[in-house]
């Protein structure tokens, strides 16, 4: 139930953000959640809609994006199936995982005055 | 445009961020990972589920290496100090995080404990909360992650748990001295599994009960590469 803190996170970065730039309101704000990321997506949709009433956030859509799990030798550079034995099949090296893990802030679109 | 003052209506503004999530503890991670090379410690994450046995493979770790290596814990359960009460009376120093309904252990929480007790030891055991998700995520400084997995949990318990494995440098398997009552223990297929979530599976078989295999798990912690003292800083490790 990590869900939590890292949305309470998310929301202090948000924030500090949105103050700098002088920010009425935050319109919606984007974040990657790879499947390896240990974190679950439906949590911490779930978690948003408890957290940001009362922050600058109050209104702010969330968007969850992902990416792929990919691994790949770290020798020759092949591709691993996930699923598969992690070592590569033609040199016998490890593989190096290098996309599925993210958890990332990507994105945040902010109100702002138009004319200061 | 706006009734009141004439300005226009508030305009939307992408901001371009790209930064991880746990950026914060990512930094005090660093912190204490600077704070132990300088204190030449290394410090060891123990994860695994409760009942892993993590507790009594640090007791037998306390037995096995005497007073030949200085070792000191920080142990991390929702609540008591039991644990930590475990490891002093097995003559490891040991300090108790009772993280209330936390999951995990953060960096800020082993920052504190640092400050509290300080690390002045050769190896500094972070037992962890035992779970098998959450503490995976979390840096803590650490120089290697070791998980324990007991006999009874079931071989297939990495693929199930692969975010925790994956992360893992060491597999701890518990409790082999229970292997006799149970035939059906596959211990090849515990094997497989790793090596299809860890890409470089490394498994030593303990029983702290026993001791078997213990040795051989000191020797592992031996051949890590202990950070080199800086000048200055010996005074520190008394």
């Amino acid at each position: 139930m990590h869900e939590y803190s890292l949305v309470q996170a998310l929301l202090q970065r948000v924030e500090t953000e949105a103050r700098a730039r002088n920010a009425s309101a935050v319109h919606r704000i984007t974040v990657c959640i790879g499947p390896l990321a240990g974190v679950e997506r439906e949590l911490f949709a779930t978690a948003y809609q408890l957290c940001r009433p009362g922050t600058l956030c109050h209104d702010a859509e969330l968007a969850i994006t992902g990416e792929e799990i990919m691994w790949c030798c770290n020798a020759c550079g092949a591709t691993i199936p996930e699923g598969s034995v992690l070592t590569c099949p033609t040199c016998g090296w490890p593989a190096r995982l290098v996309g599925g893990d993210a958890l990332t802030l990507e994105r945040i679109e902010l109100e702002v005055p138009h004319d200061v | 445009m706006c009734d009141v003052c004439g300005c226009g209506d508030p305009k939307v503004v992408p901001v371009e961020v790209h930064e991880r999530l746990l950026s914060g503890n990512d930094r005090t991670a660093a912190h204490n990972r600077a704070h132990f090379h300088e204190h030449g410690v290394v410090a060891i994450n123990l994860m695994g589920s409760p009942g892993a046995g993590k507790t009594a493979i640090l007791e037998a770790t306390a037995r096995a290496c005497g007073a030949s290596r200085r070792l000191t814990a920080i142990t991390g359960d929702l609540e008591t100090e039991r644990d930590a009460v475990r490891l002093r009376a097995a003559g490891i120093p040991a300090a108790a995080i009772t993280t209330g309904s936390a999951c995990h252990l953060d960096a800020e929480m082993v920052h504190h404990a640092l400050h509290a007790d300080g690390a002045h030891a050769d190896y500094l055991f972070i037992e962890n909360v035992g779970n098998l998700v959450c503490p995976a995520i979390y840096d803590l400084g650490q120089a290697v992650n070791v998980v324990a997995l007991s006999v009874t949990e079931g071989e297939d318990k990495p693929l199930k748990y692969p975010i925790m494995f994956r992360r893992a440098d060491l597999v701890l398997l518990t409790k082999i001295d229970l292997l006799p009552a149970l035939p059906e223990f596959d211990r090849a297929a515990v094997e497989d599994a790793l090596a299809h979530v860890m890409p470089v599976p490394r498994m030593i078989a303990v029983s702290a009960r026993s001791g078997a295999g213990v040795g051989e798990w000191v020797e592992w912690i031996g051949r890590l590469e202990r950070p080199a003292l800086r000048s200055g800083t010996h005074h520190a490790m008394s």
